[in-house]
């Protein structure tokens, strides 16, 4: 099984998903930051894939994009430093980044990769719902990764029914429309979307995402899905002067309440 | 063979809406509705009313007597640069303006590189009422400071692109990051044959005006509706897709793609797309664009702020897969060689994006009797200081 559903049939609420781009601050940061996570608690963590052009993206993942990009980052060079991640890391990996670098390694060969390091699903934004199914989902299928879809404020609820159909372990729930780091917070527009997502009755949990810096966002979200995303603001912190660990550290202990530990 | 886009948004392989969630909306309502309202009445004689009587069209078609003797052959030159703000963008502005007005938008952005689409757009939207934000590379702001300045004088707020290489490229993906950010108020006014379905097409169809007039004055001229050869340069390509597509399944018309080859293509600064590009994806559209073998979107280079555009639309890609266009890098000397022989044999300076165009005549031998008809898509006022500082560093060499 997934560890995805794994995680997901074991706890419902609270889950704090922590997304950081690979090959930054340096390139060499990857199993050092997947340790670190896991050890203070954090129940998934995302990596980000870089990409020249990310679309979707505010300034601070576009910066840690390039930098990482500068660093030396490629798709080959993480599923290297991936090889024996699974020896020293039990919580789900999900890899996030922009279709193109995917082609070009191959579909396949990417999948493959994928499920050889123990990768357990994969976010592609611009991968277009129709493209995946008639194209890639039995190559997802056949390597044991979920494809995690993206919904927003504005996507219609026949359409959210249709990739509550299609998706396998969680939905992102983009907070508002915006690109990453762009919104810190919510509002009452955002509460009623999250109010008229969890009326839905999804079948698959749901993730928050985009707008969470802090612990108010992050127990804001926990009220209304099993849990939340952060980006930007994460990679914020590890970019200060702060050695990794202490900066980690600092970080998570900010953002989870000292009570969701002990439960 | 079908050379225009299918029911799926594509050309052949190409095309496509690679899009994250966040533009869907939008571009779900663009595609559904794009067709029903350039097809409704109203809008079609709006917008040939604004042709007509704003732009200027129909734009000549004008036989190059001088330049054909010169390359012993039929030239004529399509005059888009004579079009209100001096080249064939216009044509899309004013349509997709009327488009938006439609869709209810009240809020217009777009991306520019060397800015004729910048000022084309902020001109319309002058025109209609609507504040404008444009997108320009901080790079392109330094080097198009005329353009900058009309785009300004027109009401519009030009922001500069700060992520990358800060120049068209990112431009496009900062507009497409504002546009995300404004799901329902905002429509974004692409200046090319670029980006996600229906944005190709939709242009396409907005510039083959160019081709439309063309079949007329041709048969009036001379006494058939087509050349043999039909030259255009391609940046993201909208001034060739309007000038081929009425041709498209015509095989007497030889089409020629003109790209810019920068400082020739194998030297590492370049922008010709088609010989230099993978296929992949680049502002949501699958294509040829220039990357690295990791999939890393390359950073072209032109001496013109046009042409340089890592992509090509999805029909030029379609058209170079298919061999139905010949497609041409060349340099930046060739081009403007090319610029300075026009204005010195038809008293006519061309945009250096177009001089490309121009400097095929070089490379290929037509009979005497065929006809040639060359899109002289803008003028080059915009280029003065390009042309005159290229003209100082040849006299110094
Ligand atoms: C005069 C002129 N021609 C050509 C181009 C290239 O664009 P496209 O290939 O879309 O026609 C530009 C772009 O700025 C231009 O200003």
């Amino acid at each position: 099984m997934n560890r995805l559903d794994t995680l997901f049939q074991e706890k419902k609420a609270n889950i704090l998903n922590i997304y950081f781009t690979a090959g930054y601050p340096q390139l060499q940061d990857t199993t050092t930051l997947l340790t670190l996570l896991e050890e203070t608690g954090v129940d998934i963590v995302e990596i980000g894939m870089p990409f020249s052009d990310p679309l979707a993206d505010g300034e601070t993942i576009q910066g840690s994009s390039q930098k990482a990009l500068e660093n030396g980052m490629t798709l080959s060079v993480l599923f290297e430093q991936l090889r024996d991640v699974r020896q020293k890391i039990s919580i789900p990996i999900i890899l996030m980044g922009y279709l193109n670098p995917v082609l070009q390694y191959g579909m396949e060969a990417f999948c493959k990769q994928c499920k050889a390091v123990g990768v357990d699903a994969v976010i592609l934004p611009d991968m277009p719902l129709a493209v995946y199914e008639t194209m890639y989902a039995p190559l997802f299928q056949q390597y044991g990764l979920a494809n995690i879809f993206l919904i927003t404020p504005q996507t219609s609820e026949k359409r959210i029914r249709t990739i509550d159909k299609l998706s396998k372990g969680f939905i992102y729930m983009v907070s508002s429309a915006s690109t990453t780091g762009a919104k810190e917070g919510f509002g009452e527009e955002q509460e009623a979307y999250f109010q008229r997502i969890q009326a839905m009755n999804l079948q698959n949990p749901c993730l928050i995402g985009f707008g969470i810096a802090n612990q108010a966002s992050f127990l804001k979200a926990c009220q209304y899905a099993a849990g939340a995303i952060i980006g930007s603001a994460f990679i914020k912190a590890i970019g200060q002067e702060a050695p990794l660990e202490e900066a980690v550290k600092q970080f998570v202990a900010q953002v989870r309440p000292q009570s969701q530990l002990t439960s | 063979m079908q050379y225009t886009v299918n029911e799926k948004g594509y050309y052949g392989k190409f095309g496509g809406a690679y899009i994250p969630e966040m533009l869907y909306p939008n571009v779900e309502e663009l595609e559904r509705r794009y067709l029903e309202i350039m097809g409704s009445k109203s809008f079609q004689q709006a917008f040939h009313q604004l042709l007509k009587d704003y732009v200027g069209r129909p734009s000549p078609l004008y036989f190059a007597k001088r330049l054909s003797e010169k390359y012993q052959t039929q030239i004529y030159l399509k005059r888009e640069d004579l079009n209100h703000t001096g080249a064939h963008k216009i044509n899309n502005t004013i349509g997709q303006i009327l488009l938006a007005k439609h869709l209810g938008k009240q809020r217009i952005i777009a991306e520019t590189g060397a800015g004729q689409h910048g000022v084309a757009t902020a001109t319309v939207c002058a025109l209609m009422g609507m504040p404008c934000i444009i997108y320009m590379g901080k790079v392109d702001i330094e080097r198009q400071k005329p353009n900058v300045e009309r785009m300004k004088l027109l009401g519009a707020e030009v922001r500069p692109a700060l992520s990358g290489s800060q120049t068209l490229k990112d431009a496009t993906n900062e507009a497409i990051r504002d546009w995300i950010n404004h799901p329902t108020d905002t429509h974004y006014i692409i200046g090319s044959v670029v980006g996600p379905h229906p944005y190709p097409d939709m242009v396409a169809r907005f510039q083959s005006v160019i081709s439309e007039e063309m079949k007329r004055q041709l048969q009036e001229e001379i006494g058939r509706d087509y050349p043999d050869y039909l030259i255009a340069c391609v940046g993201g390509g909208s001034n060739a897709a309007g000038a081929f597509y009425h041709y498209l399944d015509n095989p007497k018309v030889q089409l020629i793609a003109v790209e810019a080859g920068g400082k020739g293509v194998a030297s590492g600064k370049s922008a010709a797309t088609s010989i230099l590009g993978k296929e992949g994806i680049i502002h949501g559209s699958m294509t040829l664009l220039m990357q690295t073998e990791d999939g890393q979107i390359v950073e072209p280079y032109s001496i013109s702020a046009g042409l340089d555009y890592p992509g090509v639309g999805p029909i030029h890609a379609h058209l170079f897969d298919t061999k139905r266009a010949i497609f041409h890098a060349i340099t930046d000397d060739e081009a403007m060689q090319a610029g300075v022989l026009l204005s010195r044999t038809e008293g006519i300076i061309p945009a250096i994006e177009t001089a490309h165009a121009f400097a095929y005549l070089e490379k290929f031998t037509p009979q005497p009797e065929e006809v040639v008809v060359i899109n002289l898509s803008g003028r080059g006022d915009k280029d003065l200081a390009t042309y005159i500082q290229w003209q100082a560093e040849k006299a110094t060499h």
